[in-house]
């Protein structure tokens, strides 16, 4: 030990020994994970083309809904010319069969739509999730057992079959109020129909975190200063379930991705001319043995994307809840 | 046990009265006119009227559907005492109006092919799951560990609609290992129906048991620090009993509840599997009756699908009560 100063001061002096927050404690985790770093990098990867979608339009000098019959091979059943589905430096991912589409373009454009109604889907589930995981588990008793009955009943549907069926009978509604036939109804439905079977999973999450919560001491003391229900519930307990809701979330998106597609994919999701994955992969079906990228590039992009949000949803929660760690 | 069980099956009925009462609400209350869709291409007036007389569609909707619920349970006769009387034995889920043939007949029809998938690939991709999530446990961090948890961690973000049509690419066009995915009775041609399963068993078993991998391999690892676990070391077990005795039995519970529930929504169709390898199972069924509004048969397989779901759930909580004790006292 030397003379001139005790070790401990020093190393209060130079900010050793610091409270930190959990939120801080996560963010440090989070940051020395590689795993997340690239997750996310490849996530962002795919938000950048979809944002930037016109741009590649520019490059190309294309749109993603014009016929391009010279880059078909007329006396192959209009497969594109050339090798790898056509990918030639007008047509950098080759074009649609039979149509001569670019494939490039209406895959950065179909990015858009995919994930705007994902994400969308997301948001709305998340919210309604989230209320009602609360009041369930603030509440209890009547309360806590109508909303489980409830969300007991959506569970039992099944959830692709009913989507599927009452597509038309939803669009039917909205036409009836005077919105158009097309995607201008069909996207709501779908949003609407994806939140409709997403919610309830956050809610139980939710709700059992809640019921953990409630009793604490900090909300008995809020209870006893007077403070009301709303203000326990949205002040008090809310702020505290952040990292669960964030976790459930970064591990919704990808379902809600692919729930996207295989509704698009069974005919009952986005239509002509809007592009979209899962509408990539429906109209490739027929071609799929004579023209094998027209089905690998948007089925590759989900695969990467849902990768990516699935590891990011795990080290995310790793950093929130070091004791899940692998 | 026995009074558990009542209570549950009572549950289980009165979710599925409430989902058949929302599904025909739904799909008889809100489109345009079922009987408009029930009459076809060919449609008069006159038809149309004789039709929504013979459906019953005249009659208040809380009457067609208290005439549904008798149907189901023990038949129901149409246009009674007329000549053109209609009897249509329970369960009786009415008619298609595509092909006016039962409901009930196109169901039984289907449901074959349905279970020859969901059998054959439950049976795959729990072995697969289970055996690839112990070996990972048993050798954690070692570069078998690392190689199943990547395939696991691939597998769980691969889709059925992309990985079939590869496979397919693969399997069927390319090496013709495998005939092109359909249905044959297993009863009339074992070899044959072996051969055009096989693409979706492989498909499905592959996407499926990452999930039971990961599960398999967490819940080991977390029994495994228990002390009951430490206990049965020390007595001197050999590792093989306590690996499979006590660890496995511990870890299963969360596995069963994943598998009951992913086997009960595929049994009520795997709708996707059929959609891409176009087998005629009750999932294809489904999705041409959304395709052609064929209303009788879209409440049918909704409502046979939230039969299965139903029933899965119960059989987990009964599962639970046999392999953890202390559920068996709530």
């Amino acid at each position: 030990m030397t003379p001139e100063q005790p070790a401990s001061a020093d190393v209060i002096s130079i900010g050793g020994i610091e409270g930190r927050s959990p939120t801080q404690l996560a963010w440090e985790r989070l940051k020395h994970d590689h795993t997340a770093w690239v997750s996310a990098a490849v996530v962002g990867f795919f938000v950048l083309i979809g944002l930037l979608a016109p741009v590649f339009q520019r490059l190309v000098h294309t749109s993603p809904d014009a016929f391009h019959p010279e880059a078909l091979d007329a006396n192959r059943g209009a497969l594109p010319l050339g090798s790898f589905g056509g990918m030639s430096g007008v047509h950098w991912l080759g074009v649609e069969p039979r149509t001569g589409r670019d494939v490039m373009l209406r895959f950065v454009f179909g990015a858009r739509t995919s994930l705007s109604i994902a994400l969308t889907a997301t948001i709305v589930a998340t919210i309604f999730g989230v209320i009602i995981g609360l009041l369930s588990g603030f509440f209890g008793g009547k309360v806590d057992q109508v909303l489980s009955r409830i969300m007991e009943i959506v569970l039992a549907f099944p959830s692709i079959l009913f989507a599927l069926a009452i597509t038309p009978v939803l669009e039917n509604l909205l036409q009836s109020a005077g919105l158009q036939q097309g995607n201008q109804t069909r996207i709501p439905v779908m949003i609407f129909v994806i939140a409709m079977f997403g919610w309830p999973y956050i809610a139980r999450i939710v709700r059992g975190q809640v019921i953990s919560m409630r009793e604490r001491e900090f909300v008995d003391a809020a209870r006893a200063l007077g403070a009301s229900r709303a203000h326990l519930i949205f002040r008090q307990i809310l702020p505290n379930l952040w990292a669960p809701i964030l976790v459930t979330v970064a591990l919704n998106i990808p379902t809600f991705i692919t729930t996207e597609a295989a509704l698009t994919f069974l005919g009952a999701g986005v239509i002509e001319p809007t592009s979209d994955w899962g509408a990539m992969l429906l109209d490739s079906v027929p071609f799929y043995s004579v023209d094998l990228m027209y089905t690998f590039i948007p089925g590759m992009a989900l695969f990467l994307l849902v990768l990516a949000f699935n590891l990011f949803g795990d080290s995310v929660r790793d950093a929130l809840d070091p004791k899940s760690s692998r | 046990m026995f009074r558990y069980l009542v209570r549950r099956i009572i549950g289980g009925v009165l979710v599925l009265g409430i989902v058949s009462m929302i599904v025909f609400g739904l799909f008889f209350a809100l489109p345009a006119d079922p009987a408009r869709l029930a009459c076809g291409k060919s449609c008069t007036p006159e038809l149309m009227a004789r039709i929504r007389h013979t459906l019953e569609l005249d009659q208040p909707l809380a009457v067609q559907y208290g005439r549904f619920i008798k149907g189901v349970f023990v038949g129901r006769t149409y246009l009674k005492g007329t000549a053109a009387e209609l009897h249509c034995p329970g369960p009786c889920l009415g008619y298609s109006y595509q092909t006016d043939e039962p409901v009930t007949a196109l169901l039984k029809d289907r449901i074959p092919a349905t279970l020859s998938i969901a059998l054959g690939a439950s049976v795959l991709w729990l072995l697969v799951g289970l055996t690839s999530g112990i070996v990972s446990a048993l050798k954690r961090g070692t570069w078998i560990d690392k190689v199943s948890q990547s395939i696991a961690l691939g597998g769980a973000s691969l889709q059925i609609y992309f990985v079939g049509l590869v496979l397919q690419f693969i399997f069927v066009d390319k090496l013709a290992w495998f005939h092109s995915p359909g249905y044959v009775s297993p009863f009339s041609d074992p070899k044959e129906w072996a051969m055009e399963m096989i693409l979706p068993w492989i498909t499905l078993a592959f996407l499926l048991s990452a999930i039971y991998a990961r599960l398999t391999r967490a819940g080991m690892l977390e029994v495994m620090s228990e002390d009951y676990v430490r206990t049965a070391r020390a007595k001197g077990l050999t590792s093989r009993r306590i690996n499979f005795k006590h660890v496995l039995r511990g870890a299963i519970t969360p596995i069963v509840t994943v598998f009951g529930l992913d086997l009960g929504s595929l049994l009520g169709g795997a709708v996707i599997t059929e959609y891409v390898f176009n087998i005629p199972g009750l999932g294809r069924l489904a999705t041409d009756a959304v395709s052609n509004v064929d209303l009788p048969v879209i409440v049918g397989t909704v409502l046979v699908a939230a039969f299965f779901i139903v029933i899965a759930n119960i059989v987990v909580d009964l599962f639970y009560m046999v392999l953890d004790p202390k559920v068996r006292l709530a």
